[in-house]
């Protein structure tokens, strides 16, 4: 595979960071290379959290992702400020439950995900991170399924194994919403 | 053992554990909390000894106290902390004990701000505390180098009898990489402790004494020297660095920690554009690796000092570099972390200012 540098980007508490993490801990499982950093310098400014992640099979130098080949956006101050950054025919996931005023750029794929609406379907708003991260693994190919479903049962042990199903539902949901 | 995704605070603290740490003594600070977090559950489980201070001033002291009763022992902080330590860091090295100190830098001076930062270079190679003393200085890139050289490091104080560093920056503390803990060296088994003040009264030769305390100048001077040995033998055996694409480069960078990473981003874009850039990595910086510039080829035009802080190591490339090639330098500080476009365009400017000259 070619080295994915993935930025994603959210409010506190959409569960930013954790669905980064899932990221890492695929690529780990299946011995390739990772990062994972949180918000950095002025980054953390603006009342966005975000994470990025790096996959690759060859060494991973700079963690740091300047221009990242995709980005999952939970809502509208993200993507105001990483539209931007994304390569030129870079991928973008946008949570359109959470964005007002979706201007796009016309270089980049964009694939546009109610998360939120189908979080609440499912029945907990709370997984609407898993609906994005299903809609980001079916469009770029990165991940499988089976892969991140392998991560679920690694990460969310004891009381939080009742968690499992629930994030597996989001997730395909997610991967349903964009057509796969 | 497989690789395991940590965080790299808690990969640090793993490490110790590994590297056969007896006991841990600190105080919180941000960026490196989740070393004391995590040794405050895995310590315990383990039958060794963690404490929480109630100040870095007493932590660094609890530390030497426990070395000087022949622990294996650790502290961690970060650069305000560390700061606080200094002191007590300056006893240990004095009474020629054996500790670990782990470094995670934040941005400064003062209490500056808790994003990563390389501004502790001078505070870490250059004293810190009073007198003749140095610390073996390391500043890994990654977490697998972290882990590996922690694990190491608690021989390596034995060996020498002195306080070894390990700094990193907030960015090495707060990201997640794979680390193989087994792929690191076997710790050794501490040597006997024949110096320690263990209350062991069989012990032949009398009761042992731990100080820092020679009010005869000849005597102290006589101690001095004997550290200074100490010194001259981690110059000559324990300078550490990569020299990676040097071969051939017309600009030579010199990075390490978070930095080096950064910049070899730049250099792999650089090259992939034709223009010949390569790098030093010092992997100590104390000693400083100067044996590293006298590897590099007569063909290098100039070197680049590339730091999170505004020029510290950079003292001591001029120093290696000896006046042999033309000297550059880009830094961010307080927190900001440089993107490897950055240096790119630093580089390119560096071209350009060549070329119309």
């Amino acid at each position: 595979m070619n080295e994915e540098k993935v930025i994603i980007a959210g409010f506190g508490g959409q569960g930013v960071m954790l669905m980064g993490q899932i990221l890492s801990h695929a690529a780990t499982v299946a011995d390739l290379n990772t990062t994972w950093i949180p918000s950095y310098g002025p980054e953390t400014r603006g009342g966005t959290a975000n994470c990025a992640v790096t996959i690759g099979e060859e060494r991973i130098n700079s963690p740091v992702v300047s221009v990242p080949d995709s980005l999952i956006i939970m809502n509208q101050p993200s993507l105001d400020k990483f539209q931007k950054k994304l390569k030129k025919g870079g991928i973008l996931i946008a949570n359109k439950s959470q964005i007002s005023d979706a201007v796009y750029r016309d270089d980049i794929e964009v694939y546009e995900v109610d998360a939120n609406k189908q979080a609440l379907e499912i029945g907990n708003l709370r997984v609407a991170n898993m609906v994005m991260l299903g809609a980001y693994i079916a469009v770029t190919g990165v991940f499988s399924k089976d892969d991140m479903f392998a991560v679920f049962e690694k990460i969310f042990t004891g009381r939080k194994s009742e968690l499992i199903d629930l994030n597996k539902k989001a997730l395909e949901a997610g991967i349903r919403a964009v057509g796969k | 053992m497989a690789k395991v995704l940590m965080k790299g605070n808690e990969a640090m603290a793993l490490a110790a554990i590994e590297g056969g740490c007896d006991a841990f003594f600190g105080y919180p600070i941000t960026p490196q909390n989740e070393i004391p977090e995590y040794l405050s559950r895995h310590m315990e489980e383990r039958g060794r000894v963690f404490v929480q201070a109630e100040s870095e001033v007493a932590a660094i002291n609890m530390v030497y106290g426990a070395a000087g009763a022949g622990a294996r022992v650790l502290t961690s902080s970060s650069s305000p902390g560390i700061a606080l330590k200094q002191e007590g860091i300056s006893y240990i090295a004095g009474s020629e004990l054996p500790c670990v100190i782990i470094n995670v830098m934040r941005g400064g001076p003062g209490l500056g701000g808790i994003q990563p930062s390389q501004a502790d270079y001078r505070q870490i190679t250059k004293g810190g505390g009073n007198g003749d003393y140095h610390l073996l200085a390391f500043a890994p890139e990654n977490l697998q180098e972290t882990v590996n050289i922690i694990k190491e490091s608690f021989a390596l104080a034995d060996y020498y009898r002195n306080p070894v560093m390990i700094a990193v920056d907030g960015l090495l503390g707060q990201m997640m990489e794979p680390v193989d803990l087994e792929a690191a060296p076997k710790t050794e088994v501490p040597p006997e402790k024949a110096w320690a003040a263990d209350g062991n009264s069989d012990r032949k030769g009398g009761r042992n004494v731990i100080t820092s305390i020679h009010l005869d100048p000849l005597e102290l001077e006589k101690h001095n020297r004997k550290l200074q040995k100490k010194y001259d033998e981690m110059v000559a055996k324990e300078q550490r660095y990569e020299m990676i694409e040097t071969a051939d480069a017309d600009i030579v960078f010199v990075a390490y920690g978070s930095m080096a990473r950064i910049a070899r981003s730049a250099v792999k874009t650089l090259r992939e554009e034709g223009i010949k850039v390569g790098m030093i990595r010092p992997i100590t910086i104390w000693p400083f690796p100067e044996k590293a510039f006298d590897e590099l080829p007569a063909s290098v035009k100039s070197l680049l000092t590339l730091e999170m802080s505004l020029g510290q190591m950079h003292e001591d490339v001029r120093a290696a570099n000896n006046g042999r090639f033309e000297l550059d330098f880009y830094g961010r500080t307080g927190g900001v972390v440089p993107e490897p476009e950055e240096i790119i365009d630093h580089v390119k400017r560096m071209l350009e200012k060549e070329g119309s000259s």
